[in-house]
């Protein structure tokens, strides 16, 4: 009763049954797009199981966060009023350019850029397959998370979202060796393509000629091509040039900008378009709440 | 004899919660297969309770939660349990040193077929560092050995 086969089949058979599956489940699981949904579906069914090996972790930071002394609390209070501060004035300068680019863009004809939707996320205390940089992080399906959807830290790009669960999702860093992403540099718009070493330190850009302008020091942006990521935000920086005449492209070192090593808060973009979707739909840009949009749209529907 | 097979399950569930626990970055090289040791123990103990189905079960849950490609763990962990099932009579008979050698080969034969199946999804290179569970494993058996046996007794799981 309690056996996943029924009695009947010989240890043989059940092994040959299992292997068959396992090798099945593998080729759909890499080959065919459409059962990711199937997957993100058993993926929510386990996640109680990544919410009880997150406990410990959780629990940790949790009696920390509580019996931090007072004079701390007032020290980061201190340090982050000043941060807000200066980020403040900064800002200020940046809402008076904002508007100048506006209007510069509206004498162009060119089309206004978007505020994009922002939200926060955490990272998850779970560990993943060693082969593999992923991580997961608390949000889901439920908070409007997508796949291909762009995660952040507050210095880079750190990967996008590769699994969506209900309540929590996957996430491919930049580092991993499957990843690579579309950037330009920010110095001359030279558009290149960072890719993933396996080293959370350390990526590459392949197929770089020899006679291509970059320089040490150089700053890679996302370009936005190949419409996965949004445009527009750092992904790393030239670390090393060897530029040996022999090899066919010269080598190129980078570093990633977002800190891949000490992930805690995530920050997850959504792209201009469902954004606009949004606007259109007379939704206010700040709302983090996805059921806000569905019911806005269904209201929308029945009105037409 | 009827028993109660719950702790079975149990033992599995906790078996997966320790797969994923996060570990400090130098001790994570040296995860022992926590899941293989708790079903070779059961394969072996009640070879018909626990058998490659069990084994190709938990091995797709295990690959949810990684996040590799779907069949990667239920594969690797079929082979060995198939294994086990078929000489458990032999490996009870065996003593703890010789036990614990016969874990360490297949710990490492579940580590050499998760790394094939990931080369051929998804070319990685092959470093000595991936088979340090196995040597972990090894050093762990004899105790998970007595702790669940002990547990075996107590629960009179059959």
């Amino acid at each position: 009763m309690n056996e996943v086969f029924p009695r009947g089949f010989s240890l043989l058979t059940r092994f040959i049954i299992v292997l068959i599956f396992s090798v099945a489940a593998m080729f759909v699981d890499t080959k065919v797009e459409s059962v990711s949904t199937l997957r993100a579906y058993l993926t929510s069914l386990v996640s109680p199981l990544q919410y009880i090996a997150d406990m410990p972790g959780a629990v940790l930071s949790w009696s920390a966060s509580r019996f931090t002394s007072r004079q701390q609390l007032l020290e980061d209070n201190e340090a982050l009023t000043e941060r807000i501060t200066l980020m403040s004035a900064q800002l200020q300068r940046f809402r008076i350019l904002e508007e100048e680019n506006k209007k510069l863009r509206r004498l162009l004809d060119a089309p206004i850029k978007q505020e994009v939707r922002k939200m926060i996320a955490e990272l998850m205390a779970v560990d993943n397959n060693p082969y593999s940089h992923q991580i997961v992080i608390n949000k889901g399906a439920i908070d409007g998370v997508f796949e291909g959807q762009s995660v952040l830290d507050e210095s880079g790009i750190v990967g996008q979202v590769m699994e969506v669960g209900t309540t929590n999702s996957r996430v491919l860093l930049i580092s991993d060796v499957t990843h690579a992403i579309p950037s330009r540099i920010s110095r001359n718009n030279v558009t290149v393509i960072v890719s993933g070493l396996g080293q959370l330190n350390e990526l590459a850009l392949e197929h770089v000629p020899h006679s291509t302008d970059i320089k040490v020091g150089d700053i890679l942006i996302s370009s936005g091509l190949g419409n996965v990521f949004v445009e527009g935000y750092p992904v790393a920086e030239v670390s090393e040039i060897i530029r040996d005449e022999s090899q066919p492209f010269a080598q190129v070192s980078v570093k990633p900008l977002a800190k891949l090593d000490r992930i805690k808060y995530l920050l997850l973009l959504w792209p201009e378009e469902i954004n606009e979707a949004a606007e259109n739909n007379g939704l206010n840009q700040s709302t983090n709440n996805s059921d806000e949009i569905n019911d806005v749209s269904g209201e929308n529907q029945n009105e037409r | 004899m009827r028993g109660n097979p719950a702790f079975i399950y149990i033992s599995i569930i906790v078996g997966l919660v320790l797969q994923i626990i996060p570990m400090p970055a130098q001790a994570d090289l040296y995860r022992p297969d926590w899941l293989l040791l708790i079903l070779c123990y059961w394969a072996m103990a009640l070879p018909n309770r626990v058998s490659v189905g069990v084994a190709g079960v938990t091995g797709v849950i295990l690959d949810l939660l990684y996040g590799t490609a779907l069949g990667v763990h239920s594969f690797a962990l079929a082979v060995p349990i198939f294994i086990v099932a078929t000489n458990y009579q032999r490996m009870r008979n065996q003593s703890i040193l010789q036990l614990a050698i016969t874990i360490g080969i297949l710990s490492f034969i579940y580590h050499l077929i998760i790394y094939w199946l990931q080369f051929w999804l998804t070319s990685i290179e092959f470093r000595f560092i991936y088979l340090w569970p196995s040597v972990t494993s090894v050093l762990l058996w004899p105790w998970l050995f007595w702790l669940l046996r002990r547990f075996r007794r107590r629960f009179k799981v059959a």
